[in-house]
């Protein structure tokens, strides 16, 4: 990648800015600032229909609409709409940037704030304190109490949305009576981390990062940044997966000349990070991982995952996919345990999948049967 | 693991005996955990009838997720390894409805029921029914009838026992039987039900209500 790549275009997102501060789990306080959210269905008189979406590393609040920036449709086209499992008829569904994202909330790409609040005329940056998932649940909590909902009737997410479902349930048990977490862990493994790691030094060593001032001369970090969604990407996928779809296909040709052979799966990753430096923040990407690595739920609380869950009237429905290797099965079913412990009340399945972790993300009959049919029981249960 | 559902659940109208003959056996505002609860037949009809605050665990995963998708609180998971993560005391009622011969191990698994449940509820299919008394004696081979209706080398049923059997592991774990019966393959009650050794030979289920003694 030769030619600069600019930051990508500001566009105007729909914010909740507070003044009344953020404390933070590293100790700083933010003092301002906002949640860019997103809401679809109407709240109804009771403002009992809540549900709150979270969303993964790379997403954000633009869960079922076309994205402002991409063009494309919401990342949950397929499970957020009239009829469909967040059934837009029957909830009201909220969907929040994550603190730390690039897509309108506080975050890294945002204007810095000094302690009274005040503008800075720069960018976070680098300077941009270290956050946790407990934070992130923190802010929504804000947002969640401005729009006037004492209990939403779940939190739904999978990957980092799933560690956040985990988290306020965790955090709020009274405020969330469904979690759904999905293709999640309680806590990331060594695998996990290092993979982010990869990542991480991936940027780091781009020339353009700057030591993470590339905002000051309107460069950024492309090459790095898109190595790092490259590798993650893989990460998404199972090895069938990726074997089905591409096998040694090569681009434009049948068999190798060993001159200057391109394998499909080396051009669809090229894309993929090609496309992700346009819409993605590298220090964003920095701070999510890194609160993503920082997660360890039990450890929370005194070690013991259960500790976190005991005596909690939150109604669970965890979700695995049989291949994904990022969030295996063997993580959500440590969280069942736990749960269990607990005494929670819990509904657990492996869907049967080739598709990897991307599979919550895609079209899964038998997830969406599950995840509508849990929702529609809790919807039933409080009477919404 | 084996499917421990296919080889003893019939007909619907059947099952719906059998788990009647339960459901029967358990009081009104109880927490139940039904173990093998397959697609939460019994889930349901303790919750919708007798406000129980009911919970299951289903190994098969289609079954498992019909009953997700029925608003059931049901996991994905198996006798044998999941008991042991549930605090002591954390049911009223614990159910192993036709799956105890399908275990790893029975023993392990009735000391884990009465560990997380107050009560327990078993039901089996009995091997000391005449039927396959009189086949092994006349033809050598292993039986097979209605309800043993696999062959001996691709039956999940690892572990089949008689009512005496049970009876005589009771008294060796020193639980108390407060209920038991032996029922016909239709689920209904016989006369011989007062007398072990005639339930033994005739009865084809036999359902237990223990406690720990």
């Amino acid at each position: 990648m030769s030619a600069p790549v600019a930051p990508f275009p500001q566009v105007d997102h729909q914010r909740a800015v507070f003044e009344d501060g953020l404390a933070l789990d590293c100790g700083t306080v933010l003092a301002r600032h906002a949640v860019a959210y997103r809401t679809y269905g109407t709240l109804n008189a009771a403002r009992s229909n809540a549900v709150l979406i979270c969303h993964a590393l790379t997403g954000d609040q633009y869960v079922a609409e076309t994205h402002p920036l991409t063009g494309k449709p919401g990342w949950w086209d397929s499970v957020v709409g009239p009829g469909k499992p967040l059934d837009t008829d029957r909830y009201f569904l909220i969907c929040a940037n994550v603190l730390g994202g690039c897509m309108g909330s506080t975050g890294p790409r945002e204007e810095m704030t000094d302690a009274e609040g005040r503008g800075m005329g720069r960018p976070w940056g680098t300077d941009f304190p270290n956050i946790t998932v407990r934070d992130m649940v923190r802010q929504q909590k804000m947002l969640v109490d401005r729009l006037g909902i004492r209990r939403l009737l779940a939190v739904v997410g999978g990957s980092l949305g799933g560690m956040q479902a985990l988290q306020w349930a965790a955090c709020y048990p009274d405020a969330v009576y469904a979690a759904v977490p999905i293709a999640t862990a309680a806590q990331h493994s060594a695998q996990n981390i290092a993979f982010d790691e990869v990542g991480r030094a991936a940027i780091h060593a781009d020339p353009d990062w700057r030591g993470g001032r590339y905002w000051e001369d309107g460069r950024v970090p492309a090459q790095g940044l898109s190595v790092a969604r490259m590798v993650a990407h893989i990460t998404y996928l199972s090895e069938e997966a990726l074997q089905r779809k591409f096998g040694r296909k090569l681009r434009g040709a049948q068999t190798l000349t060993l001159l200057e052979d391109v394998f499909e799966v080396q051009s669809y990753l090229r894309h993929q990070g090609s496309t992700f430096v346009r819409r993605f923040d590298a220090n964003s990407y920095l701070t999510i991982t890194r609160a993503t690595d920082y997660l360890d739920i039990a450890a929370e609380h005194g070690g013991d995952l259960a500790n976190a869950y005991r005596g909690s009237g939150t109604r669970f429905f965890v979700a695995s996919f049989s291949s994904d290797w990022l969030y295996p099965t063997s993580a959500s079913r440590s969280i069942v345990r736990a749960l269990n412990a607990a005494a929670a009340n819990v509904s657990f399945v492996e869907i049967a999948s080739d598709k990897g972790h991307d599979a919550f993300l895609l079209e899964e009959p038998d997830f969406h049967r599950a995840l509508g049919g849990f929702l529609a029981g809790c919807a039933d249960r409080l009477g919404v | 693991m084996p499917d421990t559902h296919h080889p003893v659940r019939y007909v619907a109208k059947n099952m719906r005996l059998d788990l009647r003959l339960i459901a029967e056996m358990v009081p009104h505002g109880q927490t139940v955990l039904d173990i093998g609860c397959g697609d939460g037949a019994l889930l349901a009809h303790l919750s919708a009838e007798k406000g129980a605050d009911a919970r299951g665990i289903e190994i098969d995963m289609a079954q498992a997720t019909q009953a997700v998708a029925a608003g059931l609180a049901v996991i994905q998971g198996d006798a044998d390894h999941d008991l042991a993560f549930y605090p002591d005391g954390a049911f009223d009622y614990v159910i192993l409805s036709r799956t105890l011969q399908a275990v790893e191990r029975p023993r392990e698994v009735l000391r884990q029921m009465l560990r997380i449940g107050r009560h327990a509820i078993v039901s089996f299919p009995n091997f000391g029914h005449w039927l396959l008394r009189w086949q092994l004696v006349s033809t050598g081979k292993m039986p097979v009838t209605e309800t043993w209706h696999r062959e001996w080398y691709e039956t999940p049923n690892i572990h089949p026992c008689t009512i005496k059997d049970f009876f005589d592991l009771c008294a060796l774990e020193n639980y108390v039987i407060e209920r038991w019966l032996a029922v016909d393959e239709q689920g209904l009650r016989a006369p011989w039900r007062r007398s072990p050794r005639l339930a033994n030979l005739f009865g084809e289920q036999a359902l237990f209500l223990l406690r720990r003694g």
